[in-house]
């Protein structure tokens, strides 16, 4: 049963079978997000599904996207389930954890500690899609998938020192797509070590959207842990605007999801911050997985390093888009960006594209990529030294994925990252 | 020292091998025996360190004619890693760097698959630890190096230095060391080849390639082999060095007819 829609210049365009089904399966507004989910409908209606015509979707896997689209969207009635398959670890000693689940009450929020606070409707209609604007991401399909569908928000202000660390659980639901919301306010001279692990499992599909916002002298330890399972798959958008003299140092590794398509977004609005990303992306048998990362620096003096690692292996198809813009005010800023790639298979395929937009004229900026197998050299000296071929190829992968491991302090050890990234992946 | 009873390590015969299509070894004769202490000299490209990388069982490198026999074994039919367990070493001469693994723990799997091979009992990392930092006086190495990524910002004299740390771990019984003086200032090269005198007995043998006198001056040869074209055209003793170094490769190579494919 397909439908029409008018586009934003009065068009009338066929809606696909899938997209007909997601508006069918959307309930009435409702919560404190009633009137984004509203307008956020009409927009994507209006605006359709992605296309290969868009350049940031240009090598997307359309039947993969779309099958996320023939999930029912969970209801509140039904427990998550995919942190099931995962061997949880306790909390954090020198931390706490909240577990979110969709469409309920996050688990933990009765006993916040001191320094974390949920913001009162007020100040959450003030900040609400602030990140989003700066960012320039509010037209982006995938926050606008998650804005139709997300009826709660877990919002926290986060002012102090000494705080405990905050570990945040996400998890979907087999055979069902949801989506969650998170804003994160890190007030002045604050510092934070946050950890977001995001599960999923059989044939669950996620929606994940966090907007950051960094005070001046703020600093945020950001790690990510998204690992996957089964055929699910996970669309995650992360917006973050950064005042002066912040710090914001983002390590995020994926694995183990069918399709998954990660947008973390970033604005300096007045430079002078520094950011540090540092990503790795694992893709296996027929896998999609991409990174679309845009970085932008609004003001003077702002510094960017960036390192994003890939695999791919099997069939699987690794995606990276990085995107840095350098405008007319952002003088004299300092960014580097390297997009590193592995390809274990001859069957398996990387796509790679670091981007520079530079206007400003006193800067320093660098971009490189690499595509290369494991290499020969430095596995015939292992096996010069008696190491088996498969113990010198492991330990090979082992190193390359050590670089962007070793920047998770936080979740290294009781998350066991090494062992779930290496799981499965020969050399 | 020679000595014609000892054992017979490494009997080369007829080597011919290629690389990418294209002829480096044409027909290589050598015999080591243990306690001997053998130096290859020749020009670049004259084939000294496709022999090495050949004896090592590189991947690239293939063998299209003679045999080489390591202690009576048919030592081609093996693997790298089982030509090193066995006990052939080979010193490189561009040290490998391996970014994101830590030098000591590779240390200790190659010390252990050594170990296994010879009966002993692996090592565990606490006892790896004391065992290494016995090692490590040898070639006066800075114990921090263990932490890093293998190789992994190492200057040129730190990597060699790596390498005779690696000959001292893994107790080979032929040691193959390429352009092991290569890069080195003079208070290194003492260094590592007092380290490689160390590590020398009439147990083992080694195979030292080399273009200069210098490192001859610190590890004295048994017998000194002129390479050239993928054969070895002279044999003679320490004093064959010395008049290279006077007088380069040029009289050999024309004194010699040149015999096979070159």
């Amino acid at each position: 049963m397909d439908r029409e829609r008018i586009t934003k210049d009065g068009r009338k365009l066929k809606m696909s079978l899938q997209e007909t089904k997601l508006w069918e399966s959307l309930s009435e507004p409702r919560g404190p997000l009633a009137s984004i989910q509203l307008s956020a409908r009409e927009s994507l209606k209006s605006r359709g599904m992605p296309a290969a015509s868009e350049e940031t979707w240009r090598l997307t896997d359309f039947q993969l996207l779309e099958s996320i689209l023939h999930l029912p969207l969970s209801s509140s009635a039904s427990e998550s389930n995919c942190s099931s398959v995962f061997d949880m670890p306790s909390p954090p000693t020198e931390g706490f954890r909240l577990m979110l689940s969709p469409g309920s009450e996050p688990l933990g929020l009765e006993s916040l500690p001191k320094g974390f606070n949920l913001l009162n409707s007020e100040e959450l209609k003030e900040v609400l899609g602030k990140a989003l604007e700066h960012c320039g991401s509010n037209e982006d399909w995938s926050v606008g998938l998650n804005n139709s569908c997300v009826d709660n928000v877990l919002a926290l202000r986060v002012e102090g020192i000494d705080l405990p660390s905050l570990e945040l659980v996400i998890s979907g639901k087999d055979g069902e797509f949801s989506a969650t919301r998170v804003i994160l306010l890190v007030e002045k001279n604050t510092h934070l070590n946050f950890l977001q692990v995001l599960l999923g499992a059989f044939n669950s599909a996620h929606s994940h959207l966090i907007e950051i916002h960094l005070a001046e002298n703020a600093s945020l330890n950001h790690e990510w842990l998204a690992f996957g399972g089964g055929k699910s798959s996970f669309l995650s958008h992360i917006a973050v605007e950064q005042q002066p003299k912040s710090d914001y140092s983002f390590t995020s590794i994926q694995k183990g999801w069918l399709f998954s398509r990660f947008e973390p977004c970033l604005v300096q609005v007045n430079g002078q911050a520094s950011t540090k990303f540092r990503g790795l992306q694992i893709a296996d048998s027929n896998e999609q997985i991409a990174t679309n990362s845009t970085i932008r620096f609004d003001g003077p003096e702002g510094d960017l390093d960036q390192l994003h690692k890939g695999i791919a292996a099997g069939t699987s198809h690794s995606i990276f888009n990085g995107c840095i813009e350098v405008p007319q005010p952002a003088q004299r800023t300092s960014a580097a960006q390297l997009s590193r790639n592995l390809l274990l298979s001859n069957r398996s395929r990387v796509d790679t594209k670091p981007e520079l937009k530079i206007v400003a004229d006193d800067v320093r900026c660098t971009h490189g990529a690499t595509v290369t197998e494991l290499q020969e050299e430095q596995l015939f000296y292992m096996r010069s030294r008696g190491i088996e071929q498969i113990a010198a190829a492991n330990l090979l992968l082992r190193g390359y994925c050590q670089e962007i491991i070793s920047s998770l302090p936080m979740s290294f050890d009781r998350w066991k990252v090494l062992e779930h990234v290496l799981e499965g992946l020969r050399g | 020292m020679i000595n014609s009873n000892s054992e017979l390590i490494l009997e080369i015969s007829d080597l011919h091998a290629q690389v990418e299509g294209q002829k480096i070894l044409n027909g290589v004769d050598l015999q080591i025996r243990s306690g001997e202490i053998h130096a290859l000299m020749g020009r670049n490209g004259s084939g000294k360190s496709t022999l090495s990388k050949v004896l090592a069982g590189h991947p690239a490198y293939k063998v299209t004619n003679g045999k080489v026999l390591y202690r009576g074994e048919d030592l081609l039919g093996f693997e790298p890693e089982e030509r090193a367990r066995l006990g052939l070493f080979l010193g490189f001469q561009y040290p490998v760097e391996i970014p994101g693994v830590s030098n000591i723990e590779f240390l200790r799997v190659s010390t252990n698959s050594r170990r296994k091979q010879l009966g002993e009992e692996e090592l565990d990392i606490f006892s790896f630890e004391d065992f290494v930092d016995s090692r490590l006086k040898l070639v006066q190495m800075n114990p921090s190096f263990l932490e890093r990524s293998v190789n992994e910002g190492f200057s040129g004299g730190e990597k060699k230095r790596n390498e005779i740390l690696q000959m001292a771990l893994l107790e080979p019984i032929l040691s193959i060391l390429d352009e092991t003086d290569s890069g080195l200032d003079i208070d290194a090269l003492r260094i590592v080849a007092g380290g490689v005198n160390q590590l020398t007995n009439q147990d083992n043998a080694t195979l030292l390639i080399t273009h200069y006198q210098r490192l001859l001056d610190e590890i004295k040869p048994d017998f000194v082999h002129v390479m050239s074209s993928g054969r070895i055209l002279r044999t003679g003793g320490s004093e064959l060095a010395r008049e290279l170094e006077d007088s380069g490769y040029e009289w050999i190579e024309n004194e010699l007819p040149k015999t096979g494919e070159s």
